[in-house]
């Protein structure tokens, strides 16, 4: 029997898919489906099969003081998006000047992206130190020259300072990165004539920059916001784990730190399961509004 | 602006027979104000270069910090205080090697390295392989439910991995594979962006060389191998770069689903090893150092893939 053209290339696509298909069903489409059903029942995993409670998981989610202050860690360690992004502008701008040695500044800026992990986390977590951390150090030798005792805080230590270190870590990490290489490009896009005709026009640096280049290179900021904020919401365990346990006080705690605590440490799965659906439907949410509301922002 | 309106006039009424006058006093103006344009460009180099200089010494200095601490005395931490020389700790003036030795002694990090390696090579390997076939299929071939299956791929891509992670967990002990080089590597060789970002990347391929050797009846596997594979190189190094990048730093999923000590990859044996060692900054550090420089140097000689890559999908994203 010879089989029709088509229905050979059919089955050789098939063939080609298999293995990556495969995979597919076992490792993230019935995994969702599962995971939305384990949202509505609780289960310790060995205890006897998952019980069903309904909407038990969401309300007691939604009436949980600490679930609503790890949201709001999660959204202020956002912060570190809009610094790092200008941070990144800027240096883009500086090595868009045709200047020698960019590809040696290029790469001395990505080290800290491409290195981001465990082993950096464990830095900083010495540089944060209280007694003699270079931070501190290096803010107490600051007040030697100025004459006035200055000291560092307790950075990690403390409720109030502990994000704060997180986001400059943060800032220190992205600033160099992939988010600069896209502004890099989106510059080296603007068209030249742009320029010339508002030098005619008279405009000075600060003008041209927000009346040409700002509007040009609006989609890249635009794509960098977005993918940055989607990367922010589901943020933050790395650091957590190895520099602060997630302390102190619940102040570091992020969303999905809290879902790995409650599924691996309290072995709540099906209350594990239920936040990270709602982490899910938020960054759904988000990339709705995303399209609808945002798009008036950008230029194309 | 009196720039304004002489400049104006010389550019936009040029050949228009204006007077003599005018046009001369236009040209000085315009070479005026290149004048000041060179001077104004001079500055802005000198003001990046300055700024690019003190970003660079901020980008390494922490670095330089890691590599002195491990390489100084061990134990010598606790004294410092800020009478301390400023040079101290920031420069490596001691170089204790043997903080190496014993950071290799009292954790098994060589152990760890090669589970890294394993793992990170194994889920490169596939996830490239599958991901190539993958995306060839959904590129050129033509078969029942094509676009609905790259949608449902692409509407993955959304899902955080938190939601997958805990089902996939419970699949995994209830295999019996907790603790598993297979649990280590095969979820990660199936993430639907290298098969997106391969698809899009074939599509882009010329199709005659393919009808060519169709024509010539070379199988379709055949064509796969020898004409897509060979043309695709930078995409495929891109994937590859990538991938090595992502499952080497992985940290989550490693933890979750290892429980021995003979099993963990190398982020995971750091994290031990400071449950272990908390404020031995000395061994600490050597064993971040032992993590960062194979990646730095990677990195370093692979550059251009990493920022070739980056461009591709940020501007196609």
């Amino acid at each position: 029997m010879t089989l029709k053209g088509s229905t050979k290339e059919a089955i050789a696509a098939y063939a080609f898919l298999l293995p990556n298909f495969i995979g597919f069903l076992m490792f993230t489409s019935i995994p969702v489906i599962f995971s939305l059903g384990l949202a509505f029942t609780k289960w310790d995993l060995i205890a006897g099969p998952p019980t069903f409670v309904g909407l038990d998981n969401f309300f007691k989610m939604f009436n949980d003081p600490k679930f609503w202050k790890y949201c709001g860690n999660t959204t202020y360690l956002m912060a570190s998006i809009p610094l790092s992004m200008g941070g990144s502008l800027i240096l883009a701008l500086a090595m868009n000047q045709k200047l020698r040695g960019v590809v040696f500044f290029r790469t001395v800026y990505f080290l800290p992206t491409i290195s981001a992990g465990v082993a950096i986390y464990m830095l900083w977590r010495l540089v944060y130190a209280t007694e003699f951390g270079y931070a501190n150090v290096f803010i107490a030798k600051l007040g030697n020259i100025l004459n006035i005792p200055l000291r560092g805080p307790n950075w990690l230590n403390d409720e109030n300072w502990a994000k704060p270190a997180l986001i400059i870590m943060s800032v220190w990490q992205q600033v160099g990165g992939y988010n600069m290489i896209l502004y890099l490009a989106a510059l080296q896009g603007v068209p030249r004539e742009l320029y010339e005709a508002s030098d005619i026009d008279g405009a000075n640096g600060w003008h041209k920059f927000w009346a040409v280049t700002w509007p040009m290179i609006s989609p890249t900021t635009f794509f960098i916001g977005v993918m940055s904020v989607i990367g922010g919401f589901q943020a933050g365990f790395d650091p957590a784990y190895i520099m602060t346990s997630g302390g102190p006080n619940g102040s570091t705690t992020t969303i999905i730190y809290e879902i790995y605590n409650e599924a691996f440490v309290y072995q709540n799965m099906g209350y594990a399961c239920a936040m990270a659906w709602v982490l899910f439907m938020v960054i759904f949410l988000f990339t709705i509004i995303k399209w609808k509301v945002f798009h008036k922002f950008v230029y194309y | 602006m009196k720039h304004d309106a002489i400049t104006t006039t010389v550019v936009l009424s040029g050949t228009f027979g204006q007077e003599r006058s005018e046009a001369h006093v236009g040209a000085e103006t315009l070479r005026e104000a290149k004048r000041n344009a060179t001077l104004a460009s001079g500055a802005k180099k000198l003001v990046s270069y300055a700024l690019l200089t003190i970003g660079a010494i901020t980008m390494v200095l922490p670095f330089l910090w890691m590599v002195t601490t491990s390489l100084s005395k061990p134990g010598s931490f606790s004294m410092w205080s800020v009478k301390a020389k400023w040079w101290e700790g920031w420069l490596p003036l001691n170089f204790e090697w043997k903080n190496y030795l014993e950071a290799c002694r009292v954790v098994p990090l060589a152990k760890f390295y090669l589970n890294s390696l394993f793992v990170t090579i194994a889920t490169t390997l596939g996830q490239v392989s599958t991901s190539a076939m993958a995306g060839y299929a959904f590129a050129r071939l033509h078969f029942w439910g094509r676009e609905k299956l790259f949608f449902a791929y692409l509407a993955t891509m959304m899902i955080p991995g938190a939601v997958t992670m805990i089902p996939v967990f419970i699949l995994l002990r209830h295999l019996g594979w907790v603790d598993t080089y297979k649990a280590l590597i095969l979820p990660g060789m199936f993430t639907a962006y290298g098969t997106f970002m391969l698809r899009q990347f074939f599509m882009t391929l010329p199709r005659d060389l393919e009808d060519a050797a169709k024509i010539d009846g070379c199988s379709l596997f055949g064509i796969f191998i020898k004409i897509i594979l060979p043309l695709s190189k930078p995409a495929l190094a891109t994937l590859t770069t990538f991938t090595f990048m992502g499952s080497w730093m992985n940290f989550m999923w490693p933890l979750v689903v290892t429980t021995s000590e003979e099993k963990f990859v190398l982020t995971v044996g750091l994290a031990y090893f400071q449950s272990l060692y908390a404020t031995n900054w000395t061994l600490l550090m050597a064993g971040s150092v032992m993590m960062t420089a194979p990646i730095i140097l990677l990195f370093i000689l692979n550059q251009r893939f990493f920022v070739e890559g980056i461009k591709l999908s940020g501007i196609k994203g």
